[in-house]
């Protein structure tokens, strides 16, 4: 057959793209398992970090059995909801409006005590950020935060998921006289109370404006439930 | 070409080792910059992206070889990308399904290894018209000349840029300022315009070395 004619370029074509199409959905289905189960262990592992406890992917699922005692869904009215915390996907969550939301709460039991684990969601520079914060019973003082993002700048905007940045967040409060006020993630010439604000990351300006949006929005989504429990 | 020729004969290891050093892609014909400046701020990534550009590339040009005589001439480039993509695809696939933590990091990387220049050009100028065997070993070699430039980039931007290699720390804790000693590393390592930095300056010592390659 002539390689030039139009038939056999239709035809070669049209045999290569099923081809592929039937390989590459094959591949997809097989892995699909494999990549599921990643995900959920990362996401044990950022709840876990949140509580200051360091998993790797050998062990989170061990330390999360054994941790997180209790986790729910609650509305922005504070009443729990049926459901599955672990598996609310907040990305839809928070394209509805507040009062349609699922928030979903996980407890986690350290010497003792129960610290209060909220996860956050929001819009950094270059894509979404996220993140868990776990509060003292309480329900102001932040025992400790973790924070990941989709593709912020390394070194920049990327540091918010870094030790260093996230520790400050301990021992800060949320709460100022029965008023949310949240954090503020404060450049130098920024002033607020030291025990509600953070340092910014230098270069990092507009997602660490973002994270103290999503802190913000999110809490106060959470407010009425954190008003019952105190 | 006969088909007696054994398999590692001059020819062919030069096909292998050529790529390393005269022809290198990325310091000779500046192909796959943008991944080069992309990925190198640490070690681990820089070798992963090799790896994967090895594949993709040797597997690529060893199916577009065997199917040069079939492939209608008015549609080669397309025909080319669909291989590309696919065999990209199934990377990502399956560094996600098994070293979750390495594709994470590679992110958009691995979507870019479709555009990376040097995979077409390979295609377009060698595997169209050779056998599948050279063709396999220019792929290996090429990716192997890419990758040895990632991974000099790695080197030098993770070790200054954040003091270590690997993720293993080697400029000791107590050197830095912050614990009372004299060091500090180099934020601008981790940025990409030190990668491009860092590139000319690999140019610039391969020139210096290679006389073939100094222009009049």
């Amino acid at each position: 057959m002539d390689r030039n004619s139009n038939v056999y370029t239709f035809i070669y074509a049209s045999g290569m793209v099923i081809l592929v199409a039937a390989i590459l959905s094959l591949a997809a289905i097989n892995l699909k398992p494999f990549q599921d189960k990643n995900i959920e262990i990362e996401k044990k592992q950022n709840i876990l970090s949140s509580v200051n406890i360091a998993a790797d992917a050998t062990n989170a699922e061990e330390i999360y059995a054994e941790k997180i005692v209790n986790s729910y869904i609650v509305n922005s009215k504070g009443e729990k909801l049926e459901g599955n915390a672990f598996t609310v996907d907040l990305k839809k969550e928070r394209a509805k409006a507040s009062d349609q939301q699922q928030l979903p709460v996980f407890e986690c039991q350290i010497d003792g005590d129960i610290k209060y684990i909220v996860p956050l969601r929001g819009a950094g520079l270059w894509g979404p950020i996220w993140g868990y914060l776990a509060l003292n019973s309480d329900m102001s003082t932040i025992y400790g935060a973790s924070f990941d993002h989709q593709g912020e700048t390394p070194g920049l905007g990327a540091e918010i998921s870094t030790q260093v940045f996230q520790s400050q967040f301990k021992g800060k409060e949320i709460y100022d006289n029965g008023e949310l006020v949240s954090i503020t993630v404060a450049k130098s010439n920024e002033t607020a109370p030291e025990i509600h604000k953070v340092d910014a990351i230098s270069g990092g300006t507009i997602t660490s404006k973002g994270l103290q949006n999503m802190i913000s929005d999110d809490l106060s989504l959470y407010n009425a439930f954190f008003n019952q429990k105190k | 070409m006969s088909d007696k020729e054994p398999l590692f004969s001059k020819k062919n290891l030069k096909l292998l080792s050529d790529p390393l050093d005269s022809s290198n892609p990325i310091t000779v014909q500046v192909l796959g910059i943008c991944s080069a400046l992309a990925v190198t701020a640490q070690l681990k990534p820089s070798v992963v992206m090799s790896l994967s550009v090895m594949a993709v590339l040797a597997f690529a040009n060893v199916i577009i070889s065997l199917l040069r005589n079939t492939i209608p001439n008015r549609i080669r480039i397309i025909v080319q990308l669909v291989v590309i993509a696919a065999l990209v695809i199934l990377v990502d696939q399956v560094l996600k399904a098994f070293v979750y933590d390495v594709s994470k990091q590679l992110s958009v990387f691995v979507g870019l290894i479709i555009t990376n220049c040097i995979i077409m050009g390979r295609l377009e100028a060698f595997a169209l018209g050779n056998k599948p065997w050279p063709s396999f070993l220019d792929g290996i070699g090429n990716a192997a000349g890419y990758g040895a430039i990632l991974v000099i980039v790695g080197f030098f931007r993770e070790l200054f840029g954040s003091g270590t290699l690997w993720g293993f720390r080697i400029i000791p804790e107590s050197w830095y300022i912050e614990n009372g000693g004299f060091y500090a590393n180099n934020g601008m390592m981790i940025l990409p315009p030190m990668a491009l930095i860092t590139v000319g300056a690999i140019i610039w010592v391969q020139r210096s070395r290679n006389r073939k390659l100094i222009e009049d």
